[in-house]
């Protein structure tokens, strides 16, 4: 089966079947997931329930232990570099070195990336996110809250038409998450965050899954999502892990 | 090959360089630790003695050794803070990319290491100073070292006990290159000529060119989770 | 069940081929005149050694497959190999000095073949402690097979370096004249009796880690 076959057009991420163990553990049994161009989607689940593995196999820096992995109609493993030209990758570090100016940072990256006009690309990001007189201080200067918005930059640098934020909540300041949200909606991406708490969280969404204990357990869109009701749905799998 | 290949393989070095020039913590130390090496052989032999001169060329490797396992465990070291690693592994860049940046800045730095230990060697030893034939083993056999050990170097930094780890896989692959250079060395040191030295600089060249094709194959294996 | 009428043959094989290579050793083969009876030993380390060259080839082999592949089971054959390989390893170079000392009265020279064994016994050891000191399993098999390349490709490298470093000292010689056809056929027997006994281990051991890693496969199901 080719991924064309089973994938719809507006179908940017498909995963089947995905397993991954650590060292016997297994953090994610049996996920499928299918997500929309232009979807907004969250992923709710307690600590240790996978939901970092989940980004990180997404993101092809963790390779699967089983099933297959589709971002944009390319094959993870086969394709991967393709697929990294793709995803932006906001994780709970920051990805930055703490030696070099953020300037330095963001110009390594943009390297990387084969970023075109590189340095106008890179002066508006900051800009948008009100960091430019921070550009050329070092990054082990900066306060966490600064470090997470460069991070930002970093993982929007190449343009990426899929986001993937791991708990960006724990880091960001409402300030911000306000700014990243604009920036989100005025690019049409496909996002999918990860969050263990429902606050926030859930009015970004336009749609929510429950990962408990490397499963899915609940999926469905906002639309049909009472917020009480789904509060209590994910009180019961926290507790179950 | 593509221009953007060279690019990022020249920002990794860039980056790496840069890091290294700033903060200049491993360079010192590890420049430090050399100069103690040599200082502490030289106390295990009677001074004067004809034996030195059979012995330097084996103490100088032996102190090239050691500098360079450590700083290879300091190469990759860095890129795990703040999870700098994932960054390079999410780049779309030619894995083969990655790794020639690593190992040419893994390669820099124990050069310019090794520029210095150099002279302060003839200098403790009683040798000329302007040693050319020296030079090119040293460089020969330096990129042999970097070449597998940028492997193993991102291969540790995922281990326990990585800087008890890395010797243990180094130092075993790179006996033929210690061999060699230390043969080559004598020879240098004995004013022997250039074509003396021919066989074992081959050695340590079809070393280096076989050893950097392997680990630039295998390195994809060593990054990702 | 199939897999379990060859693992009975081989070991019916087996059996019978180590108790003639015993036999043959202790009973039929004539003492060498010069080194006296500790020579026997020879019919024992020559087979070892060839067995733990042959393990490695095969970790080598196993490991390239484990990569391309990805399949789990060529990454517990290579484990398995590599094993048994650093345990025959080590009786290699138990045996060696045992026999050199009453050949060329000395427990160890720095020869070629003394010292390419030594190196793989180190370069082996690193492998299986790739594995355990690895932060997760997987892992721990992805690394190890990237070491099982790199160090069975510098096997040749080291050998080549060791020979022309050592060129000064006469390499020992063995037997002057080659082997007589008695001591050859008992050689030969002790041979493929010790391969035998290789590829029976290597079989037990992976399917071994087959079954461990297919357990715990179902206990992660089970749960929950």
């Amino acid at each position: 089966m080719t991924a064309g076959d089973s994938l719809a057009s507006d179908q940017v991420v498909q995963i089947k079947g995905l397993n991954k163990s650590f060292s016997g553990n297994l953090a994610l049994r049996g996920v499928d997931l299918t997500v929309s161009r232009g979807e907004f989607l969250t992923v709710f689940g307690p600590n240790g329930a996978g939901t970092t593995t989940l980004l990180r196999i997404l993101a092809t820096i963790t390779r699967p232990s089983a099933g297959r992995i589709w971002v944009s109609g390319l094959e993870a493993g086969k394709d991967s570099t393709e697929i990294r030209r793709r995803v932006g990758y906001v994780p709970h570090q920051t990805l930055l070195y703490d030696d070099l100016t953020a300037y330095e940072n963001l110009r390594f990256y943009g390297r990387m990336y084969d970023v075109p006009d590189l340095e106008s690309r890179l002066q508006a990001l900051a800009e948008r996110m009100g960091l430019t007189s921070q550009l050329h201080r070092l990054v082990r200067t900066l306060s966490r809250g600064i470090q997470q918005r460069f991070s930002i930059v970093r993982a929007l640098l190449h343009d990426p038409s899929i986001l993937l934020l791991d708990e960006p909540e724990t880091g960001l300041d409402q300030q911000a998450s306000a700014m990243m949200v604009e920036m989100l909606d005025a690019g049409a991406k496909t996002v999918i965050m990860t969050s263990h708490r429902l606050e926030n969280s859930l009015e970004l969404a336009d749609r929510a899954v429950i990962l408990a204990s490397g499963r899915i357990t609940y999926d469905a869109p906002k639309s049909s999502l009472d917020k009480a009701t789904f509060a209590g749905v994910y009180a019961r799998y926290s507790e179950m892990k | 090959m593509k221009s953007s290949f060279w690019v990022k393989v020249s920002a990794i070095l860039w980056k790496d360089v840069l890091t290294e020039f700033r903060t200049r913590d491993t360079f010192t130390s590890v420049l430090v630790f050399s100069i103690l090496v040599i200082v502490i052989f030289n106390f295990t032999f009677v001074p004067g003695s004809q034996m030195f001169e059979t012995v330097a060329p084996g103490v100088l490797w032996v102190t090239f050794t050691f500098a360079g396992v450590l700083s290879l465990n300091r190469s990759f070291a860095r890129d795990k803070e703040k999870g700098c690693l994932d960054g390079l592994v999410l780049c779309p860049a030619d894995r083969v990319a990655l790794y020639l940046g690593k190992m040419l800045s893994c390669l820099a730095f124990m050069l310019v290491v090794e520029a210095i230990v150099l002279p302060v060697f003839a200098v403790l030893f009683d040798l000329p100073l302007y040693l050319p034939k020296l030079a090119v083993i040293a460089v020969v056999a330096t990129i042999g070292f970097a070449a597998v050990g940028t492997v193993f170097s991102a291969l540790v930094v995922h281990t326990r006990a990585r800087e008890l780890l890395l010797p243990l896989l180094f130092f075993p692959i790179i006996i033929p290159v210690i061999i060699a250079a230390v043969k080559a060395s004598e020879l240098a040191l004995s004013a022997a000529s250039w074509s003396e030295m021919t066989s074992w600089l081959t050695i340590i060249a079809a070393f280096d060119v076989i050893f950097t094709v392997a680990a630039a194959l295998v390195f994809d294996y060593v990054l990702e989770e | 069940m199939q897999g379990r009428l060859i693992d009975y043959s081989l070991i019916g094989v087996c059996f019978t081929l180590m108790i003639a290579a015993i036999s043959l050793i202790s009973v039929y083969v004539p003492t060498e005149e010069q080194m006296g009876v500790v020579q026997r030993i020879f019919y024992f380390h020559v087979p070892l050694a060839w067995v733990a060259f042959l393990a490695f080839f095969v970790v080598f082999i196993m490991s390239l497959l484990y990569i391309w592949k990805g399949d789990e089971k060529w990454d517990f054959r290579a484990y398995a190999s590599a094993e048994i390989g650093v345990v025959f390893t080590t009786m290699v170079l138990i045996t060696g000095p045992i026999w050199a000392k009453s050949a060329w009265g000395t427990w160890w020279t720095w020869d070629m073949r003394l010292t390419t064994t030594l190196v793989l016994w180190f370069i082996y050891v690193a492998y299986l402690m790739v594995r355990s000191f690895a932060s997760d399993e997987e892992r721990g098999a992805r690394f190890a097979a990237v070491v099982g390349i790199i160090g069975f490709i510098d096997v040749p490298v080291v050998a080549l370096a060791i020979v022309l470093s050592r060129t000064q000292h006469p390499s020992p010689i063995v037997f002057e004249g080659g082997l007589a056809s008695s001591m050859l056929l008992t050689l030969l027997v002790s041979v493929a009796a010790f391969t035998v006994f290789y590829v029976l281990l290597l079989r037990l051991r992976a399917s071994t880690r087959q079954m461990t890693s297919e357990i715990m496969k179902l206990r992660q199901e089970l749960e929950i």
